[in-house]
């Protein structure tokens, strides 16, 4: 057992503790960046200038009308911008552009007195635009070659000759869309200038040191001269790992500008229209199985709907083809990947991050393929699961491979699966206009960033004279639990209880050059780094300890100070043992593997499409849990989210060659709809998997974050048992994505109309 | 001068833009725990307690949740308002928030303070047993819990102890409404003291904005940047909040909330109580009028189409007198009607007996809190195995909620078997003109329509 992953036998870690700060949350005391407006004096609001087009050059902008409307102070334009006018790392995304790249591009920021002096001030402001064409779904994109980016593939083996072997050849088109975050907290940052020019800007972002480096680029200064501090955000999901840069430095050019704060929060219009997404997918694929439904080969072109810039869409895509076999062995494959440029939103991270996109083709080629195996879709799943000793297409070994089949065997029993195959058999049998459907399905995810170098985490630990901690790590907290597992963490490894450890907000000056908190890997690097810091303080605690055997830990810590021992300490954690060749797309990029299976039983009205979800049971591996509460928490929110992005999420943008081309039309809580409590399953069980230990991860534990969400196809498969049920035996089921009513509907119809 | 009390504290209104809304108003007073979600009344990010009187018409206080997003803040002049930092401190939670805290209900935490003054209204309600109708907080969204915790917080919560400061509130009076008229510039609000005085105003007041509940009148603000220069308030006026019941008719005042309409009919019309469950959210229920929904002629407004099948009438006053109109009559084209702009919606006049099988179908992507798709409302009387009358509403199918009159004709007189359904059906998905946008196809739209008739044979 390594050191990082040896738990003492008291350990705070493990405790099923509420989140550290529910007590703020549930009284309104919490405070978001937003709430600090009231608390700063001689705050400006800033209001964006969008453009009304999809894609056209800006031909003239005058602000000189804006400066009529009382309360106006300033308006930003790309010629006020004394560094790299560049919201992004790649440059391809110029924070005010000459170009409009998609319908509600800002091209100008309007600072006010007041929020409705900064709309009024950016009603008034003068822009003359010259329309181009425009490319906006997958399909224009492929047509047109609108490509951007690498265009990787993923290959093993000869797939071509696997499908000569191939007993059963499917092919087929999986498109399905993408999501929008809905974080309740919309974006928002918040900047001051001292009187020597430092920049502090508080924001709500994953990812505070790129916001650092992006408003330190935009300002023309170094990263020293710019502090960015987030103190929680509203949800994050990946919405808040790169979109948050840009908004943080119009903020900071607003305020060293004008040498007051400057408020910028979008509405939920703004966020929507102004943000970036899930990727929506389009992929097509041919799969060869065998006689007995051992999947021989599988070809597919997976194609990402990038939006207009590449943002993370290049690492979304690599992340993709590395979970296209989800917990599947395909001795032969082939999978390639591309990137669309359309003109909408730069479509981001998203919880998953191109996973759950690789994970749904299989799942919908085995979906589709199960009923003409005549193969019950369980056991044509369970019949290619990993074995020990098999690696993945990109060369990972499938380490614990026989966790799956745990958390498998598990869940199946735990959901009396069986039994209830044949009641849910017997109910269709008996009920014309109400079917149910049963499905079990499984993840397997990969856990650390595929780019090596992100996979580092920092901390910084005082201990103070009077024997209290004070940590600070270079996450974020967005609801995760992070901070409670990072308080855990502490306090079990310097062996005092949790309540003489208390943490400070993130910030980039006190642990700088952080990877964003994504990828799941949140507690596994910063928890690694915090870890690191306290037994540092504890290896020079050792020679005080040899004098004071006796003493408390207070008394210890003031002896040590008396000692001159230094009491606190910077923290380092990397992952050890990855590798990764981004132009063979081969290598070991993961440190481990995290496994779960989920039961979903749903009942699909026949006359509307309508469905309820009955009953979900899930097992996940979550190692040996940091933070059970925290970890429950995660996993029934991972999967409910995952279920709203495929069965009622449901993004449209006006793709008519109308005057409204391109324009979202979902931009509002009232067209765009997230799972609310009617989305809840009646009933709904989660256990973590038991001896589930981790070798080298702190303290035995597992990410949590992402794979949870991708349980959720087992919803997705149940609807498409339930429409199955309309109609006869043996014959595939297509289902659209997301599995809307409308979607479930005609699919129920199909079947229903071939008996 | 003009006043709100926020968690038991006088805070003055006088100076505040009028197109304030609560929420933005109470953060402004330092109580930044309610948040702003999505300014449209769909999120409860933003719900706030306020004392409103009893609904069912008795004495007393009801602590009812609304979505402060929604409302000016002009409109709760000398009206008590209670947030999440007034239930509870960290050191001191009240009941709601130890469950909530405790049981993993909060992750970000941003939804939450919307959470705990929805639960408290739940909790703090007049006739509520131990039980929890977990409707109460169908309204109010979290995108972090997966409601689960929520849910069992929700269910874990006993009643108020003894002592319960809001609890003991509840015995006295609500504070009464009071005749308001602020100014900001040009832009006024008014809150006339009688239904005369709002009709003199509409009269002489070409740009009157009229407005209940401001639940769609506060989305046009915050979403549209829609700004009136006089608003005026109708929906305390005692004169529009009565309910009567005859031999003959329910008589419904045009400004009794949703929630209260619910209360006060005590099930004498299913049909409505199988409708309000599917509007909108408690939350919007807890403000939104009859009137209103009416006023505003949205094409996809879920009472019309009920109203419809009920074959209900409109009292239309002004200053001049009243006059009634079938609601049939009422609606010309796309959010336009023959009402007058002098003329303020008064009441809802529903003949009785009602049919006897009735049923409201909302085909919606999501179960609640969902704008339809396509609504349908079935009013039916059978005699002898016959149909002999029937009166079908529709909304979302065309650019006014209408009656299906070719379906009905074509069951009518007919007997009620599968046969009579089928052809009907068929009738039905022809109805209107749906049309494709972002919630459902024109395809969808009326092929449910046909099974919605196919439904209610199959249910019947």
């Amino acid at each position: 057992m390594t050191l990082l992953s040896s738990r003492p036998d008291l350990a705070v870690v493990g405790e099923a503790l509420p989140h550290e700060a529910a007590a703020l949350h549930v009284t309104g005391h919490a405070l978001y960046t937003d709430d600090l407006v009231g608390r700063t004096s001689r705050v400006l609001h800033a209001h964006p200038v969008q453009a009304p087009h999809t894609h056209a050059r800006v031909t003239r902008l005058d602000p000189a009308p804006a400066y009529d409307v009382p309360g106006v102070v300033r308006v930003l334009t790309a010629a006020d911008v004394p560094g790299i006018n560049d919201a992004g790392i790649k440059h391809d995304e110029p924070l005010f552009p000459s170009e409009v790249m998609y319908h509600g591009h800002a091209v100008a920021w309007v600072l006010g007195e007041s929020l409705e002096a900064a709309r009024r001030g950016a009603l008034a402001v003068q822009a003359d635009y010259e329309p181009l064409p425009s490319v906006l779904t997958v399909e224009e994109a492929i047509a047109a070659e609108s490509f951007q980016g690498a265009r990787p593939t993923v290959t093993r083996g000869d797939s071509a000759a696997g499908m000569e072997r191939a007993a059963h050849v499917f092919e087929g088109v999986t498109s399905f869309a993408g999501q929008e975050h809905f974080y309740l907290e919309t974006h928002c940052a918040l900047a001051l200038v001292d009187e020597a020019g430092q920049v502090f800007v508080q924001s709500s972002t994953q990812h505070p040191t790129e916001t650092q480096e992006i408003t330190a680029h935009v300002l023309g200064v170094p990263s020293h001269a710019v502090t960015v501090q987030c103190l929680r955000m509203g949800g994050g999901f990946g919405g808040k790992e790169m979109q948050p840069h840009g908004l943080a430095a119009v903020a900071a050019l607003g305020a060293t500008l004008t040498g007051r704060p400057v408020r910028l929060r979008l509405t939920r219009q703004q966020d929507m229209t102004m943000t970036g997404k899930r990727h929506g997918f389009h992929a097509t694929w041919r799969a060869g199985f065998s006689a007995d439904g051992r999947i021989e080969a599988l070809e597919a072109t997976l194609t990402s709907d990038g939006g207009w810039s590449l943002d993370l869409s290049e690492p979304v895509l690599s992340r993709a083809l590395c979970h296209v076999e989800n917990a599947y062995w395909i001795p032969d494959i082939t999978v390639h990947g591309r990137i669309a440029r359309t003109h909408k939103t730069s479509q981001t991270a998203f919880r998953g991050f191109g996973g759950p996109q690789g994970m749904l083709v299989i799942e919908d080629v085995l979906g589709r393929a199960a009923p003409v195996l005549g193969i019950p879709p369980a056991e044509l799943r369970r019949r290619n699961f990993y074995a020990e000793g098999q690696a993945t297409p990109y060369g990972q070994p499938v380490r614990h491979a026989e966790r799956m089949h745990g958390c498998w065997d598990q869940v199946l029993a735990s959901s009396s699966y069986a039994a209830r195959r044949e009641e849910v058999d017997a109910f269709n049998a008996a009920s014309p206009h109400t079917k149910r459907g049963l499905a079990v399905t499984p993840v397997k995810f990969g856990i650390s960033f595929n780019f090596t170098t992100f996979n580092q985490g920092g901390a910084l630990v005082h201990v103070y004279k009077d024997g209290s901690v004070l940590i600070n790590h270079g996450g974020t907290e967005m609801g995760q639990g992070l901070h409670t597992k990072m308080l855990q963490v502490a306090a079990t490894a310097l062996g005092v209880p949790l309540g003489r450890v208390r943490l400070a907000p993130t910030r980039t000056d006190k642990v700088p050059n952080t990877s964003a908190t994504a990828a799941s890997a949140g507690a596994d690097l910063n928890g690694g780094a915090v870890k690191n810091a306290c037994e540092q303080i504890l290896e020079r605690l050792t020679a005080v300890r040899a004098e004071h055997p006796d003493a408390s830990w207070d008394e210890l810590v003031a002896a040590a100070y008396h000692a001159r021992v230094q009491l606190w300490a910077a923290g380092f954690y990397k992952t050890e043992g990855l590798s990764w060749d981004v132009t063979t797309m081969t290598g070991t990029p993961f440190k481990y593997f995290t496994y779960g299976a989920a039961v979903a039983e749903v009942e699909v009205d026949g006359f509307t499409g309508a469905s309820t979800t009955r009953r979900v049971d899930i097992v996940q591996d979550v190692g040996d849990s940091l933070s059970p509460l925290v970890d429950l928490g995660q996993v029934e929110g991972g999967f409910v989210q995952g279920a709203g992005w495929l069965t009622l999420e449901d993004l449209r943008w006006d793709t008519s060659d109308g005057e409204g081309r391109g324009r979202l039309t979902t931009q509002a809580a009232s067209t765009y709809k997230l799972p609310s409590f009617s989305e809840l399953p009646e009933v709904f069980n989660v256990e973590l998997l038991e001896r589930a230990h981790e070798e080298g991860v702190v303290y035995g534990s597992k990410a949590v974050g992402e794979p949870p969400l991708m349980l959720a196809f087992s919803v997705r498969e149940a609807l498409r048992d339930a429409c199955a049920a309309y109609g006869p035996p043996g014959r595939p089921c297509e289902l659209a994505s997301p599995a809307t009513p409308e979607a479930v509907y005609w699919a129920l119809n199909a079947a229903r109309s071939a008996s | 001068m003009a006043e709100v009390t926020v968690n038991g504290e006088p805070r003055a209104l006088d100076g505040v833009p009028l197109h304030t809304n609560l929420l933005d108003f109470v953060r402004g007073c330092g109580l930044t725990g309610a948040k702003e979600g999505c300014a449209e009344g769909e999120c409860g990010a933003c719900s706030l307690l306020v004392a409103r009187p009893a609904p069912d018409g008795s004495e007393g206080t009801e602590w009812t949740a609304l979505n402060s997003c929604l409302v000016p803040a002009a409109a709760f002049d000398g009206q008590e308002v209670v947030t999440a930092e007034g239930l509870g401190s960290p050191d001191a939670l009240h009941p709601v928030q130890h469950e909530m805290a405790v049981r993993g209900g909060s992750q970000c935490g941003y939804c939450t303070p919307g959470f705990i003054c929805s639960m408290a209204a739940e909790f703090y309600r007049d006739g509520r047993d131990d039980g929890f109708d977990l409707h109460a907080i169908s309204g109010n969204l979290c995108r972090c819990t997966g409601y689960r915790p929520i849910r069992d917080a929700a269910h874990a919560l006993g009643t108020p102890e003894a002592d319960d400061p809001l609890a003991t509130r509840r015995t006295v009076s609500a504070p009464a409404p009071v005749a308001s008229r602020l100014h900001d510039g040009e832009a006024a609000y008014v809150r006339p003291a009688t239904l005369d005085e709002a009709l003199q105003l509409v009269r002489d007041h070409e740009d009157a904005t009229v407005v209940a509940g401001s639940t769609d009148w506060g989305v046009e603000v915050n979403l549209r940047g829609r700004r009136a220069h006089l608003v005026l308030a109708v929906d305390r006026l005692e004169e529009l909040r009565g309910l009567t019941v005859t031999d003959d008719e329910v008589r419904i005042g045009a400004a009794l909330t949703l929630t209260e309409l619910g209360r006060r009919l005590e099930g004498r019309l299913p049909l409505v109580d199988a409708l309000l469950p599917q509007f909108a959210s408690p939350l919007i229920r807890n403000g939104a009028t009859l009137g209103g929904n009416l006023g505003t002629g949205s094409p996809i407004g879920d009472t019309t189409p009920v109203l419809l099948a009920l074959e209900a009438s409109l009292v239309l006053a002004s200053s001049e007198g009243t006059r009634t109109v079938p609601l049939a009559d009422y609606f010309t084209g796309y959010r336009r009607s023959v009402r007058r702009r002098d003329e303020l919606i008064a009441e809802v006049v529903v003949p009785l007996p009602a049919a006897g099988l009735t049923a409201f179908h909302k085909i919606a992507k999501r179960r609640f809190d969902d704008i339809s798709s396509v609504a349908v409302a079935f009013a039916l009387d059978l005699r002898d195995g016959v149909v002999s009358k029937a009166r079908i509403g529709l909304g979302g199918v065309a650019a006014t909620p209408v009656r299906a009159l070719a379906t009905e004709a074509a069951l009518e007189g007919r007997p009620w078997s599968e046969t009579t359904v089928d052809a009907a059906a068929e009738v039905l998905r022809s109805e209107g003109t749906p049309i494709d946008d972002q919630r459902a196809s024109a395809a969808y739209r009326s092929a449910v329509l046909g099974d919605a008739l196919r439904k209610l044979w199959v249910e019947s």
